[in-house]
């Protein structure tokens, strides 16, 4: 080195070689990234968040077994990130044009809206149309999709659920309570199981979302099945006092001690126990839930024991009977930039046999039709299932047309607004405030 | 060696690497993101100029009130709480416990090791009301009290952060404040004990003065770290309930990258760079004023 120096022409040239080989190094470093990208084209790449079991099991049985020959084509390849870091990664790999064939769609629809803006999400309806098999989609699911995602299909409905309360059928009976049918009984009902010992509604106040689909059921039942469709077109304000009304109801609840103590500190997991051990009476669930109820370790009360029922009338209001909110539970969707034939080939495979195997294995409730008739599946499960076919009139969620932003306002003040450390009126402001500044 | 560094060419083979990857890998982001502040958008919707809109908007957003003033709240409170609680331990350490202090030091610098997920668990889990009574509440009502919903209002919430920021972080500064405190002279000690000096008087007017160099750089250390923190409260509430335990930090991490707001989200981040800037500058002057009188 010291010969090599000592020479003129070379110290001369000795600070760019330094700097070129620095910048070699660095360079080096981001293209291992993208060479390990190329390389994802090979596979049929899977983000998708590490809560969801269900689905990925469900990809993971198929590679095996009737997406076989897809699988050997481009071999289906996993990746997971918490729900919470969803977004987050999402926006960070689409700027990075790093997306995979296959990932799940944002928290909010949003954020999947902008996806789709930018060209990395699958048109479906035009891809299932190619693939001759339009049909695989339940009509009902369609809809609900095409209405969180601006009229377009964009997400698959790997799972398609209807929310509403459900119920212990024994502690009802023991306590002398019938289905209420109406706020006012539903409010009566509670007081009798707080008198009983029992915790009336079990909720999660640390997702939040479980009190505010409580606002939302009110809403709708109270204004109509439109009432948050004029929120999001500006037609109305959640400061309105008819808005405000709903918070006040659910706030009222929380004021009785209908959701037990220390709300805030209560996760998923922990409130759906609380239902499944008899400790609490009813509680406020999507239909995905059946999984939990038909597993004998976590169900202590007994499948035959549970009830399900809508949201309760609020007397005087808009709603119809046997409203339900529906949903398309962790939507999943493709990846535009990587549809190709093995993707196409992954899609149709998917589209066909999805429904009749994630009903079957794991007693869940898709958007796909079957294309194999399913026997042998529990009551609740089959019950559930006629009511998804029932249901005459479905609505969103609260957040559903919300921006990200309100998303998560509305979701870490539910437990404020459920304690009493944020007033209903505050609740609604803070919310509406971030979707004035949308 | 002196031909060496006495050669400017051979300055820059030895600093022009370094300097490379500093400027690309410290300046140019810092600079990028100072560019962002004018823009709105991000990396999937594209970005359009927005001029000044983001600060204007940095003025008036009560989201950046509350976690300014949260911030500002935690900085004081903290640094104020762990460098006394750093000094009175290693006043501890020197004058009380003397040479047998290793194991005191060792355990209350133990909680300074372990991950900051790990302790925030450890006080969930013991300020906790549900599914079950944690140790505070079980604790609470075994004097009678009823069961308090720690973290699920935000003054006691606050109350919580402090007290396990403060649980993980004095044993650092009680170790740092000691290194300043047995550089002290045995002979000036000595000298001012004979001359009747004892107790708070000895502390006053020879320990302290003599130790300010290290106290003053604690508490910049402090104050920084505590102005950009994140980690823990991360952990530990989330920023919750609603927003009542957000930083700086955690806003301008949920503005750029939950929000897809790069622009706004790198204001704040400027907001916070300044803020920074200032505090140091403030405590480095007085520093600065007070060593020379001295």
């Amino acid at each position: 080195m010291v010969s090599v120096l000592s020479r003129p022409k070379a110290r001369a040239i000795a600070p760019v070689i330094a700097t070129a080989g620095a910048l070699a190094l660095l360079l080096s470093g981001c293209g291992a990234g993208g060479g390990s990208s190329a390389q994802g084209s090979k596979d049929f790449g899977y983000l998708t968040n590490v809560e969801n079991t269900t689905i990925r099991g469900e990809l993971e049985a198929l590679s095996k077994d009737q997406c076989k020959a897809e699988n050997a084509a481009a071999p289906l390849k996993v990746e997971t990130v918490p729900q919470t870091s969803l977004d987050q990664k999402l926006q960070l790999l689409a700027g990075q044009n790093a997306l995979p064939a296959q990932f799940a769609a944002g928290n909010a629809p949003a954020l999947t809206q902008d996806l789709d803006k930018s060209g990395n999400v699958l048109d479906f309806e035009k891809a299932l149309k190619e693939l001759n098999i339009s049909d695989a989609i339940l009509p009902g699911a369609a809809a609900t999709i095409k209405s969180l995602y601006g009229g377009k299909l964009n997400v698959l409905p790997y799972q398609y659920n209807v929310e509403g309360i459900w119920f212990n059928k024994k502690i009802f009976a023991d306590n002398g309570i019938t289905e209420p049918k109406t706020w006012d009984d539903f409010v009566a009902a509670g007081e009798k199981l707080k008198a009983a010992g029992i915790t009336p509604l079990a909720a999660s106040g640390k997702q939040g979302w479980p009190l505010t689909r409580l606002v939302s059921g009110y809403l709708f039942s109270d204004l109509g099945p439109d009432a948050l469709k004029k929120v999001a077109d500006g037609q109305a304000k959640l400061t309105d006092p008819e808005y405000v009304k709903a918070a006040q109801a659910v706030a009222d609840l929380g004021a009785k001690g209908y959701f037990g103590q220390g709300v805030g500190s209560i996760d998923y997991d922990t409130a759906a126990s609380q239902f499944l051990s008899g400790k609490a009476g009813m509680f406020y669930m999507g239909s995905w839930i059946l999984s939990n109820f038909n597993d004998k370790a976590q169900n202590k009360i007994g499948e035959e024991n549970i009830g399900f029922m809508p949201f309760p009338k609020v007397s005087g209001g808009k709603g119809i009977d046997n409203q339900y909110a529906t949903n398309v539970g962790l939507p999943m969707t493709f990846n535009a930039k990587k549809y190709d034939s093995h993707a196409s080939a992954w899609l149709k495979c998917i589209a066909t046999n999805y429904g009749s195997t994630a009903l079957k294995d794991k007693n869940s409730i898709s958007g796909f039709k079957l294309s194999t008739p399913v026997d042998s599946i529990p009551p609740l499960v089959k019950s559930t299932q006629e009511t998804v076919n029932n249901t005459k009139e479905s609505v969103l969620w609260f957040e559903a047309l919300f921006s990200t932003k309100a998303t998560t306002t509305s979701q870490t003040n539910a437990a404020g607004l459920a304690s009493g450390s944020v007033t209903p009126q505050k609740f609604m402001e803070l919310v509406q405030n971030d979707l004035n500044s949308k | 060696m002196n031909n060496v560094l006495g050669d400017k060419k051979a300055i820059v083979v030895l600093l022009g690497p370094a300097l490379v990857v500093y400027t690309v890998a410290m300046l140019l982001p810092v600079f990028w993101s100072a560019g962002y502040t004018f823009l709105s958008g991000n990396a999937i919707t594209g970005f359009t100029f927005a001029g000044f809109s983001n600060f204007e908007k940095l003025v008036t957003d009560p989201a950046v009130g509350e976690a300014l003033w949260f911030t500002l709240r935690y900085a004081v409170v903290i640094t104020i709480g762990q460098v006394l609680l750093g000094y009175m331990l290693s006043l501890l350490y020197v004058f009380a416990l003397k040479r047998g202090s290793s194991l005191i030091r060792t355990l209350v610098f133990f909680p300074v090791v372990l991950p900051t997920v790990a302790v925030a668990l450890l006080f969930q889990k013991m300020f906790e009301i549900a599914p079950q009574n944690g140790l505070v509440n079980s604790a609470l009502n075994a004097v009678g009290l009823g069961s308090i919903d720690w973290l699920g209002d935000g003054s006691t919430a606050f109350l919580v952060i402090v007290i396990m920021d403060l649980w993980r972080s004095m044993g650092f500064y009680a170790v740092l404040l000691y290194t300043g405190l047995v550089d002290i002279p045995d002979d000036i000690l000595e000298s001012a004990r004979l001359d009747g000096a004892r107790g708070l008087h000895l502390l006053r007017h020879i320990v302290l003065p003599l130790s300010l160099p290290v106290l003053l750089s604690s508490i910049i250390f402090s104050i920084n770290g505590t102005l950009k923190v994140f980690d823990s409260i991360v952990a530990l509430t989330n920023g919750g309930p609603g927003s009542a335990t957000t930083p700086l930090t955690l806003l301008m991490f949920r503005t750029s990258f939950t929000y897809g707001d790069y622009g706004y989200g790198s204001s704040i981040a400027l907001l916070l760079t300044i803020l920074c800037l200032v505090v140091t500058l403030f405590i480095f002057r007085s520093s600065r004023r007070d060593l020379t009188k001295d």
